[in-house]
């Protein structure tokens, strides 16, 4: 397969995963805000620093309002990951790379290509966010189906499923980190009704209400929701889940070429120092240090999977 | 020339059908045209989808591309394609050993049949191809022949396309749409399939790989990019074919080879189907600001090291000025009479030339020399006064920029509209392939129609529409 080919597989699914996370991000956000636990608009600050846009934001608007935060987000041309941006980043990936999909996948991408556009054409009302977020998941779900249902599995699959969960270890990881860092920074808040409610909505933004409740029951504690979504291997948006999944594409990358590249190493050791922890080692630690550590290392091991295969020259 | 009455595929000149349409005449007679006309929209909305679907494109998109597709098919019998096949292949050998020889000793223009400055002043000559030997011999491995028909046992030879010639994706989508909206119709008739063309291409391509090759042959498609009008049809064959469709800043020289950057390193590809013009296939010999190519591929290529297809220089045979010469080349090198009669031209650069066309304007064809796409050129007889006046003044200045021809009464063949079956001119492009193993001719090609009546431009960027081309078992 050629280099460019890889990286447009890649830089696909992680545009379709960072679409799909940010709309998850979106109602998030605006649940914390219906249930006015504060000033509302700078409930949007977090949200922007969980998708890692709150730099642009600022470079681009003097104030913060929700109006502002949402627009940003889902439509901003400005913000190259925001929903419209990175829905468009998709379907010029899938163009670079239309022989190597089925024409089920392409349709399905371009589909979501022309329904994304079409709905955020203007500035979406309040009325009408719920029904476009849902549409957004709903679009790039028809992606992923499509994918699971008709491609091959071999390398094409492998560099998809890379892209993909590379990006999802990424999101959960902010997620996780604005939970803990920037929304409640002192420790007395803990068990608060607002810590419940945020991490309420927190298990909702990554779809998790539901399996939490299976796995813990009705009382799970903060501890807990953190041990769910960085280490069970059940959750399909945790870190362990996510690399789990790197771990199985590039090993069978390796058998496929007959050849061993860094990457597995980076993406080994992430496993072992990260992944096999106990909770409270995790806890001792400082949960934003732990989280910054992935982050740095999720990063690193995109670039050195960049490299190993060549991507780009 | 006299003005003969228009001869209609279908019907000839007399009334009645022709042969290789009585089957198609008496199944017409049976259908209903509501059914019809709610299929022609059927069929369009099968060519939007393809665009939408099998290419890049959005709806909006689609819309742009889409030429109209006509579902009336142009019909040949097996011996009228026997005729002109043998005709093709004729040429087609000639060709390329016209190019073989203007790359090496220039025999022909020893022999005085053809002039040198004809040659050595022509843009389309590449210097840079002299005593280069491209693998088994062939530079031309694509070629698209344009005929026309203008009676019963009349065709000649429109152009030749040596260089890259396109339309071969329209030539299987047809096919593959009237297979799907009217499958009786091939039950009724034996028609021969095209199908296999994207095989058969790539197995003729690997048939010239180069003596560096190790193994089986890896054949790439090279593509300008996504941009690119035609980045559809080599996305479409790259696919068909099962190999690498690849752009120039995947490639580069490694180890003598031109090497494309894959997932496990860089492997070397034995034969590129390149789809990018000779000035941009490599900045380091032709226009150095070309992004498109490969630098330094053409001293791999000099070495012996890949194929290109086609090679670089095949343009020369496709001039228009050295078109009028065909005649001569053929008989020239085969030692046969020519199987396929050119359009008489005139050359105007030549003083009896000017003086006559001059004086006919309004009764001749004239094109430009290095045109193409039907822009640039005159008809006379459709043309307007003020038309000719304007094409007068440009004509006058440079007459050597022109060749000019008489119209010819194209065929025609019915298209269904509004009105039901209604003759609109057609030309055809039949697509072959050639390899030391061969030169292979698949069945009908690309017909082009005229959808404006009386139109003789059959373009599609003038209005012109397609057909799917049979040649029938007989």
């Amino acid at each position: 397969m050629l280099g460019r080919t890889a990286n447009g597989l890649f830089w696909m699914y992680r545009s379709l995963e960072r679409a799909e996370n940010t709309s998850r991000l979106i109602e998030t956000g605006q649940r914390l805000a219906l249930t006015r636990l504060g000033d509302s608009d700078d409930e949007w600050r977090p949200v922007l620093q969980a998708a890692a846009m709150d730099q642009g934001f600022e470079a681009a608007h003097d104030s913060l309002t929700r109006d502002a935060a949402i627009d940003w987000m889902l439509r901003a041309p400005g913000n190259p990951s925001s929903v419209m941006s990175s829905v468009n980043l998709a379907r010029q990936n899938a163009r670079q790379v239309r022989t190597a999909l089925t024409e089920e996948v392409w349709e399905a991408t371009n589909g979501a290509y022309m329904a994304v556009k079409a709905l955020l054409a203007r500035k979406v009302s309040d009325r009408d966010l719920p029904q476009v977020l849902a549409a957004i998941r709903q679009r790039t779900a028809l992606v992923r189906g499509a994918t699971h249902g008709t491609m091959m599995r071999n390398d094409i699959y492998d560099f998809m499923r890379i892209g993909t969960f590379l990006e999802r270890a990424d999101n959960t990881a902010r997620i996780l980190d604005v939970k803990y860092y920037v929304l409640l920074p002192s420790a007395m808040s803990v068990g608060s009704s607002i810590d419940n409610v945020q991490w309420e909505s927190i298990l909702r933004s990554v779809s998790a209400r539901g399996g939490f409740r299976m796995a813990y029951g009705n009382a799970g504690s903060a501890r807990d929701i953190a041990a769910f979504l960085i280490l069970d291997r059940r959750m399909p948006r945790s870190l362990a889940f996510c690399v789990g999944k790197i771990l199985d594409n590039l090993g069978y990358l390796i058998n496929d070429y007959g050849m061993r590249n860094e990457a597995i190493d980076h993406a080994e050791a992430l496993a072992a120092d990260c992944l096999h922890a106990e909770i409270d080692e995790i806890f001792d630690q400082g949960v934003h240090e732990f989280l910054q550590d992935v982050l740095t290392r999720l990063a690193l091991l995109g670039r050195q999977i960049e490299i190993d295969y060549r991507f780009s020259e | 020339m006299t003005r003969e009455p228009i001869f209609d595929e279908m019907w000839g000149r007399a009334q009645g059908l022709r042969t290789p349409y009585q089957e198609l005449g008496n199944w017409f007679d049976g259908e209903d045209p509501a059914r019809l006309r709610a299929k022609k929209r059927e069929a369009e909305e099968l060519f939007r989808l393809t665009g939408i679907t099998f290419n890049v494109y959005g709806r909006d998109e689609a819309e742009e591309r889409l030429i109209p597709f006509d579902i009336i098919p142009r019909i040949m019998s097996g011996t009228e394609w026997r005729k002109l096949s043998r005709g093709i292949e004729q040429r087609v050998r000639a060709i390329n050993q016209f190019l073989y020889d203007i790359y090496h000793r220039q025999e022909i223009v020893r022999a005085g049949r053809i002039p040198a400055e004809m040659i050595q002043n022509n843009d389309a000559f590449l210097p840079q191809m002299c005593g280069v030997n491209p693998p088994g011999g062939v530079y031309t491995h694509i070629v698209g022949i344009d005929l026309v028909r203008t009676a019963e046992d009349q065709f000649y030879v429109l152009e030749d396309n040596a260089r890259t010639p396109s339309g071969v994706s329209y030539m299987l989508e047809n096919r593959e749409t009237m297979l799907q909206m009217f499958p009786e119709l091939f039950q009724r008739n034996r028609v021969r399939p095209v199908q296999s063309y994207p095989t058969d291409l790539c197995r003729s391509l690997a048939a010239c790989a180069p003596a560096a090759t190790q193994g089986k042959p890896t054949v790439a498609v090279l593509t300008p990019g996504i941009f690119n009008s035609a980045y559809f049809e080599h996305a479409f064959l790259a696919d068909e074919m099962g190999v690498e469709l690849v752009e120039g800043h995947d490639l580069r020289i490694v180890d003598g080879r031109v090497a494309m950057r894959t997932t496990c390193g860089y492997r070397p590809i034995d034969v590129l189907y390149r789809r990018v013009d000779d000035d941009f296939l490599d900045p380091l010999n032709f226009r150095p600001d070309s992004q498109l190519g490969v630098p330094g591929i053409m001293d791999v290529y000099r070495a012996g090291g890949i194929t290109i297809a086609n090679a670089p220089g095949t343009g020369i045979a496709d001039d228009k000025a050295i078109y009028s010469y065909m005649p001569d080349i053929v008989e020239f090198y085969t030692g046969e009479r020519p199987l396929l009669e050119n359009v008489p031209t005139w050359r105007c650069a030549e003083e009896d030339a000017f003086k006559y066309v001059r004086e006919h304007l309004h009764e001749l064809v004239v094109k430009e020399v290095h045109g193409s796409g039907g822009y640039g050129m005159l008809v006379g007889p459709t043309a307007t006064k003020k038309d000719i006046a304007a094409f007068r003044e440009k004509f006058e200045a440079k007459p050597a920029n022109y060749i000019a021809q008489p119209t010819l009464s194209l065929s025609t063949v019915p298209i269904f509209n509004r009105t039901g079956l209604t003759p609109r001119h057609v030309d055809l492009r039949p697509f072959v392939q050639v390899s030391p193993q061969g030169i292979n001719i698949t069945p009908g090609g690309l017909t082009r129609v005229a959808l404006k009546k009386g139109s003789l431009v059959v373009n599609s960027s003038q209005g012109g529409g397609t057909k799917d081309t049979w040649v029938l078992e007989d």
